[in-house]
């Protein structure tokens, strides 16, 4: 062990280190949060336990966070990719909408024939892959041959998404009669993604993000493709340097990115809203951001942390009626949680670089 | 002032950069720090001059304990260093240099600053424009500017790190009369060099690091031979110039020019043979490393053409190169040739080749044990490369070298590796040239250069400005070369 340290040297964090971490990080986020209840004159205990009431409290209610989970679960698994190649894909939300539109579109082809639906529905699966992936694969350009950061090109794509998704619900795709931001003509029941009675999510859609989440740490663990990204995330003109191509490989990493983005946009479509809406994509790409940050880009953390995340999105939102909180807490407590365990990660990391004793240069 | 270090340590990870080193320097003495490149010379100054901390150890200013982790801590206590690599500003010009540190008003009187600039430069007898922009100024004239200023600021220790490498012999003249005459004035000086005949010329006492450890003090008059057997114990067996015979033309450039770095390259032509050796002398950024980048296909010509193996190369990139048998192996270990937070393993995966669709881990690991043996690598295949010590990490980028190729370029392939390490590379390179393979290098050591090539070219503000056999030369001849005169 002695040996193994000295090799290792002092950034390998021991479980202990890091599980103190998570504690201290929930106290700092329990304290923060609990003064501002108080401070808006909210019972804390009763917001928390409502909270917990409004997500786990019911079978039904479950269910509603599993339906957040997979979307969120999705969009993760993507960004681990862009991630692992050091892109901020901060347009995984308009990758979202554009898989919904392409979801819809090819779901819009099958209603004069519902009863070929699965057919439809596996199109359109291929379709939103395919919407996403061309989406993420337009920063990606954007990064790779015209120099535009890849967080300003995604934010940019993800206005002209919401753009065009409102464009297709008011113009070309708009209800008979009269357009409304309520979305588009709901799809004949064949066309859903069914889920039994009794379970209410999809077992189809559950599927898909397990299979996501197989697919990617087999990927990004096992296989050529995981290994040069890693290589070109760390150190883009060294990798060059061994062969690797670092502009092909990170708009590589936009098109899984985006290909499961746009599958989280299918079955918000198929599964959830059977229609596309103005807000689809519910802010799950963002949120699915902060879930991979708070899961230190680590897949084994991402289930968890997605749960988790589902949780207080779905619990917050009784909260105006039981309490007169607005919703909001839940993204509060979800924002707290990630710079808290950001501040947490810089500040090891600054007392291990102390440690290490490199030229001791301040910060500022 | 006198100042004591008492048994410092230091370690980078494993390494022991300083290991339990203690050393008093006097007021008014001229002292010398010498030993090879690794001997952990640097670290001391550093450690000295605030700029890293130290492990464990202590440093008594005039007999009292001080503890101090900044630079500016260290000023405050009248503790200044020279760099190799003067630290100043060079789009300013030299009175602002001067100024900036000594004050911190907002409104600056500048005509006082030029006044105390003037007088401090003349009665060192430095000629020096105090309105012309440092970087028209030669490496010497910088190290004037530098001293002034860390003279101005209160310095009564003043480091100097290598100060002659790169300057001409007349401004070595000047500066040694003026680091005399602070000496008289009851100013310490701490010369670190790893030139014996520095030292010799200028110190009343020197003391030796070898590995870490103090080797040996000695004071004037000194025993040369006694002072090379405290550097470097019993020494190895130097390499010798292989003397392959050169054969055909491998790679030609013609009229080339490239921007980048601090002089770019400027209308280079120059042919390098088959089984030849090519050192690259000059001071650093004077052309050498976009020389060895163009070489590769790293970077493109802007003007000029290269060819390699009579082929035209234009519009090819390093891959390309790299399939005709081309190599670079850049100085910046873990910033451009090693990828941090790969494991050793992960880096020899990289370079396998392509079959199934899974990384043969296993395989790798394997092949990454091999390499680690062969190459006397302190590390294991799930190493992460950061975690390897700077002369580890140089053994493991030649070990990535391929077994057959062409060219190698290598830009400062021994860089702070001990001189025993210095030999085995050299032995290894030498292998590669009976072979036919031509090596083209670039280092700051003259006598590695005379030591190992067949040729020598010297960069002068980005221009070849001497083409010559290294068994046609020598050290001074070089020196003024480096310094721009022919």
């Amino acid at each position: 062990m002695g040996a193994d340290a000295a090799v290792h040297g002092s950034n390998r964090f021991s479980i202990r280190t890091r599980l103190s971490d998570v504690l201290l990080t929930a106290a700092v986020v329990f304290v923060f949060t609990t003064l501002l209840l108080i401070a808006s004159g909210a019972p804390p205990l009763q917001a928390y336990y409502q909270l917990f009431l409004g997500s786990l409290g019911s079978w039904i209610k479950f269910t509603h966070v599993v339906k957040v989970w997979i979307p969120l679960t999705l969009c993760a698994c993507g960004l681990l990719f862009t991630f692992r190649i050091g892109l901020w894909n901060i347009g995984v939300e308009g990758q979202v909408m554009l898989g919904a539109v392409f979801t819809t579109w090819a779901l819009r082809a099958g209603s004069d024939s519902p009863e070929f639906g699965p057919a439809f529905i596996v199109l359109s699966l291929l379709a939103s892959a395919l919407g996403g992936a061309l989406w993420a694969a337009v920063a990606g350009f954007l990064k790779t041959k015209g120099g535009v950061n890849e967080i300003f090109a995604g934010l940019g794509l993800n206005f002209v998404a919401q753009g065009v998704v409102l464009w297709l619900i008011f113009g070309p795709w708009k209800q008979p009669g009269v357009a409304s931001m309520s979305g588009t003509e709901t799809f004949p029941t064949e066309l859903w993604l069914s889920a039994p009675a009794l379970l209410r999510v999809p077992p189809a859609a559950l599927a898909i993000a397990a299979a996501a989440l197989v697919a990617t740490g087999l990927i990004l663990h096992f296989t050529w493709i995981g290994l040069y990204l890693k290589a070109v995330g760390r150190n883009p003109g060294a990798a060059f340097l061994y062969g690797l191509k670092p502009a092909r490989l990170m708009v590589l990493a936009m098109l899984f990115a985006g290909g499961f983005a746009g599958l989280a946009g299918n079955l918000q479509v198929t599964a959830v809203y059977h229609r596309l809406i103005p807000a689809v994509s519910s802010n799950y790409g963002y949120l699915a951001l902060l879930v991979v940050m708070l899961a230190n880009y680590n897949i084994w953390l991402v289930p968890p942390v997605a749960l988790f995340f589902a949780c207080l999105n779905v619990g917050s939102i009784q909260l105006p009626m039981m309490l007169q909180l607005d919703s909001s807490l839940g993204g509060v407590i979800q924002g707290a949680l990630v710079l808290a365990t950001l501040g947490m990660h810089g500040w090891r990391q600054i007392r291990s670089t102390r440690a290490a004793d490199r030229p001791s240069v301040p910060l500022l | 002032m006198q100042v004591e270090l008492v048994d410092i340590h230091k370690h980078y990870g494993a390494v022991q950069a300083n290991d339990g080193v203690s050393l008093t320097i006097a007021p008014g003495e001229l002292h010398g720090i010498l030993g090879e490149n690794g001997a952990g010379k640097s670290t001391l100054m550093k450690i000295l001059a605030g700029f890293t901390a130290r492990t464990s150890g202590s440093v008594r200013v005039d007999g009292k304990p001080v503890d101090y982790r900044t630079t500016a801590e260290a000023t405050g206590l009248g503790v200044g260093m020279l760099y190799q690599d003067p630290l100043d500003f060079p789009q300013l010009p030299v009175i602002d240099n001067f100024i900036l540190g000594q004050t911190g008003a907002v409104a600056l009187d500048r005509k006082a600053f030029k006044a105390r600039f003037r007088e401090l430069a003349d009665s060192f007898h430095f000629r020096l424009n105090p309105e012309a922009p440092v970087n028209s100024l030669t490496l010497g004239e910088r190290q004037q500017v530098e001293l002034l200023r860390l003279l101005a600021l209160g310095t009564r220790l003043l480091i100097l790190d290598e100060p002659t490498t790169g300057i001409s012999a007349a401004q070595k003249e000047v500066l040694y009369a003026a680091l005399r005459r602070l000496a008289v004035d009851g100013k310490s000086v701490l010369l670190v060099s790893h030139k014996l005949e520095d030292v010799e010329a200028l110190c009343d006492r020197v003391t030796v690091l070898r590995l870490g450890r103090v080797t040996g003090a000695m004071a004037r008059p000194f025993d040369t031979q006694a002072l090379l057997k405290m550097m470097f114990g019993e020494p190895p067996p130097a390499p010798s110039r292989s003397a392959q015979p050169a054969g055909s033309a491998v790679l030609v450039m013609d009229r080339v020019s490239s921007p980048g770095g601090r002089s770019g390259l400027v209308d280079c032509s120059v042919a390098i043979r088959e089984g030849e050796v090519v050192g690259l002398a000059g001071l650093e950024g004077s052309g050498q490393e976009v020389f060895l980048r163009v070489a590769g296909g790293l970077k493109a010509p802007q003007a000029g053409s290269v060819r390699l193996c009579g082929r035209s190369m234009a519009g090819c990139d390093y891959h390309t190169f790299n399939k005709l048998g081309v190599y670079f192996v850049p100085s910046a270990r873990l910033e451009e040739g090693l990828i941090p937070e790969l494991t050793i393993t992960e880096h020899v995966a990289l370079q396998e080749e392509r079959r199934a669709f899974r990384v043969p881990y296993p395989a790798a690991a394997e092949n990454a044990a091999r390499r680690i043996e062969t190459f006397r690598i302190k590390g294991r295949p799930q190493t992460p490369v950061e975690e390897l010590s700077g002369g580890n990490q140089q053994r493991l980028l030649l070990s990535f070298l391929p077994p057959d190729p062409r060219l190698l370029l290598l830009e400062n392939p021994t860089r702070g590796l001990d001189l025993e390490s210095v030999n085995w590379v050299w032995q290894l390179l030498q292998s590669y040239t009976r072979e036919g393979t031509s090596i083209v290098f670039s280092s700051p050591e003259l006598d590695e250069i005379l030591m190992v090539a067949d040729r020598v070219l010297v960069f002068f503000n980005g221009r070849v400005i001497m083409d010559a056999a290294a068994a046609e030369t020598d050290a001074p001849k070089l020196g003024s070369a480096i310094a721009g005169r022919v």
